[in-house]
């Protein structure tokens, strides 16, 4: 189990490549909701990828050279915020690993205690309340590996958008699959890829939602691509930026 | 194996069966919600599963002693134990046993060491009769397939097919697809087998060393009845598969069963200490005891990857895998298939014959989340995957380096140099957004497209946002 800090006044925003290079969008909406908790949120541009692809494909070095980068952009001991379950898992629970035997490992074993996914920090941290004002609407919720199992944060995302007086939620058929993104996985392996993002993109359109929530722009890259290839009209959005675009209107 | 291991091809042959894919996921589904149902309460299964990484541990950690003592053990029961160092060994072991009672007729019960041994085939070409007597090892063996699973062998084929098999390989069976029918088919053939063997095969679950006990697991009955009804029993184990003392038994089997099937307990658990008595009505004459090695030792003396050993042959990594269930365990092209296969196959037969193998994997950690042991299997594919790609001498397991390429170890490199240096990495965020659309489908961006549309990057990245729209920067 976690221990969260009490909330404090300034936090770091720490945007994934992903974010940086496809969706940026999410990546501001996740930057004004930790604003608009009272928090000044500080973008270091210094700032690039987590390495999660270098360390998950065997390339360590490359990977720690890149993590050795984030550690140094992060300087103060404020909390480290990331809208990905994914990125936030691989600094929060593998930097340790990744710098065992490394002069910076207990620098980067006290990065990683201040990394939180942002859904968990905006719930456990600042207690936000939501207040919908939006249309009714359908939603499916899928749930990124690492979120899941890296960083337990399902429940919280959930109840999140169950904070959003008029949307629903319906679940979808074998959450707890995982679509077939995995980084490097899904050109290495693009046939066996295929096959299980196919599978998801079919379940979740079955689910009759409108739109596909994720708190994982990997994943969302991934089905809303088969979606789209597939012919099955469904829209995906990171969880951070349907959040703003409801409670702000 | 004769032909090389292709394991692309067998990937595209496995993913165009639709029947297979269609058995799989039916059978695999129902796996996941049979050990969910056992294991509801989160607290109490992590209680069980850290109490069975301890006792796994604890064994490995002082394995010499702990079969030193089996071996005494045993002995002062009056089962003959023998130690093999490669397969071959074990091969000719259990063939001069055989010899030297003059048996020539075996029943086997269900044994992953002797399908790593390819005993039967061994033992075929040497002139022994071998029955399997497990009922999905049965099966495949009928249709001359190696497992597709290591605890469901016969997981791949759906009742119709088994009774084409019975139908075409078993004389004067006719065409039924009716489960009572089949079994009962099965049974009257395999009574015959166990009234006319010279010999039984067994595996073994646990070897307690304490009381040099050998344990095992079973729904069938035919494990005893190959243990019981020949006069000469030779049980085949992995040197890991040792166990302290009776009471470590406990947790192990509570998980294990639970974990492979979803059952509470398993309607039988053997527990074999000695061969017949005096004065006791059944049981052989003879127990051989064999311990195969086969690379074992040498995955025990790396301390992260002994964690490999940890493994109880339980299945559930399989079973909850996406990628297994969606390929089939013939696809990985050796023994052990799935996660546990990933790891266990390229340190046994090397990363230049397997590595490819370690690639099979999107790290989602259904494995690992599921692993009663607890067996950190996608830390362990990154360490071999790294092995895979590492420079000519540096790695520790057979075959290192066998999958390095200098033009993706280059890439790499490449983006590191990016991801250090903030004004590449702006320029090349700008390319990619400009140029995005405009590249050609080939390579990594045509792997993608081949299942999902062009991937949409933005005109303007997040740093780009950040700086105008007045997010501080430090
Ligand atoms: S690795 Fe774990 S889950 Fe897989 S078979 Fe072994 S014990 Fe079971």
């Amino acid at each position: 189990m976690r221990i969260y800090p009490e909330k404090p006044k300034n936090v770091y925003f720490f945007g994934t490549c992903l974010v940086d290079m496809a969706y940026p969008d999410a990546g501001m909406a996740g930057i004004r909701l930790l604003e608009r908790e009272g928090l000044r949120v500080v973008y270091p541009q210094d700032q690039s990828c987590c390495g999660q692809p270098a360390y998950n494909s065997g390339y360590m070095d490359e990977a720690r050279e890149v993590a050795r980068k984030q550690l140094d952009s992060f300087p103060r001991d404020w909390p480290i915020i990331v809208p990905s379950g994914s990125c936030a898992g691989m600094m929060h629970r593998h930097y340790p690993k990744l710098f065992e035997g490394d002069p910076d490992y207990f620098r980067a074993k006290a990065f990683s205690n201040r990394v939180f996914e942002l859904t968990e920090f905006l719930v456990r941290v600042c207690g936000i309340r939501l207040a919908d004002k939006g249309a009714p609407v359908t939603v499916t919720w899928h749930s990124s590996c690492h979120a899941m199992r890296e960083m337990g944060i399902i429940g919280i995302c959930k109840d999140l958008i169950g904070q959003l007086e008029n949307v629903t939620l319906v679940e979808l058929e074998k959450e707890y699959e995982c679509c077939g993104f995995g980084g490097t996985f899904s050109v290495k392996q693009p046939e066996i890829s295929a096959a299980m993002v196919r599978d998801k993109a079919e379940a979740a359109f079955r689910t009759g939602a409108q739109v596909l929530l994720t708190a994982d722009c990997g994943c969302l890259m991934n089905i809303t691509g088969a979606l789209d290839r597939m012919g099955l009209a469904m829209t995906g959005k990171h969880i951070a930026e349907f959040i703003w675009e409801r409670t702000n209107g | 194996m004769a032909k090389a291991f292709d394991f692309k091809a067998n990937v595209n042959k496995a993913l165009a069966d639709q029947q297979l894919r269609g058995n799989f996921a039916a059978a695999m589904g129902g796996f996941v919600l049979k050990r969910r149902a056992l294991l509801s309460d989160p607290e109490e299964t992590e209680r069980l599963r850290a109490a069975v990484r301890a006792i796994r541990r604890r064994t490995l950690a002082k394995l010499p002693k702990l079969l030193q003592k089996l071996e005494e053990n045993c002995t002062k029961n009056g089962i003959h134990v023998h130690w093999a160092e490669t397969t071959d060994e074990a091969n000719a072991l259990v063939l001069s046993i055989l010899r030297s009672h003059n048996a020539t007729r075996l029943v086997k019960g269900k044994s992953m060491v002797s399908e790593e041994m390819h005993l039967n085939h061994f033992l075929e070409a040497h002139g022994i009769e071998v029955a399997e007597t497990d009922l999905g090892e049965f099966i495949i063996q009928l249709a001359g397939e190696p497992p597709s699973h290591i605890i469901v062998p016969a997981v791949h084929k759906n009742r119709r097919q088994v009774g084409e098999i019975f139908h075409q390989h078993l004389p004067d069976t006719p065409l039924t697809e009716d489960i009572p029918e089949l079994n009962a088919i099965a049974r009257k053939t395999l009574r015959r087998k166990y009234m006319e063997a010279d010999a039984g095969l067994s595996g073994v679950n646990f070897a307690v060393a304490e009381t040099g006990t050998l344990c095992l697991v079973e729904n069938e009955g035919n494990g005893r009845m190959c243990t019981t009804a020949p006069p000469l029993h030779i049980a085949v184990a992995g040197i890991e598969k040792v166990i302290e003392k009776l009471e470590d038994i406990h947790p192990v089997y509570r998980l294990l069963t639970a974990s492979a099937t979803g059952q509470l307990i398993t309607t039988y658990f053997n527990m074999i200490t000695s061969p017949r008595r005096k004065g006791e009505r059944d049981g052989p004459d003879e127990i051989h005891l064999i311990l195969l090695d086969n690379g074992r030792s040498d995955i025990l003396a790396d301390p992260e990857l002994r964690q490999t050993l940890q493994c109880i042959r339980c299945g559930s990594c399989l079973n909850h895998c996406p990628v297994y269930t969606r390929i089939g365990g013939h696809a990985y092209g050796h023994v052990y298939p799935g996660p546990i296969g990933k790891i266990l196959t390229p340190q046994m037969v090397g990363l230049d014959e397997a590595g490819k193998l370690t690639t099979a994997s999107s790290l989602c950690n259904a494995c690992e989340e599921v692993c009663p042991a607890m067996i950190p299997i996608p830390d362990l594919l990154r360490r071999l995957r790294s092995e895979l790609n590492a420079p000519s001498g540096e790695g520790t397991v057979r075959g290192h380096g066998a999958g390095r390429s200098c033009t993706e170890a280059a890439v790499w490199k490449g983006w590191q140099l990016v991801n250090t240096t903030p004004k590449l990495n702006e320029l090349a965020t700008r390319m990619a957004g400009l140029l995005g659309d405009r590249l050609p489908a080939v390579g990594p961006l045509g792997a993608w497209m081949s299942a999902r549309t062009r991937p949409k990057l933005a005109r303007k990245s997040l740093h780009r946002r950040c700086r105008e729209e007045g997010v501080d920067d430090v």
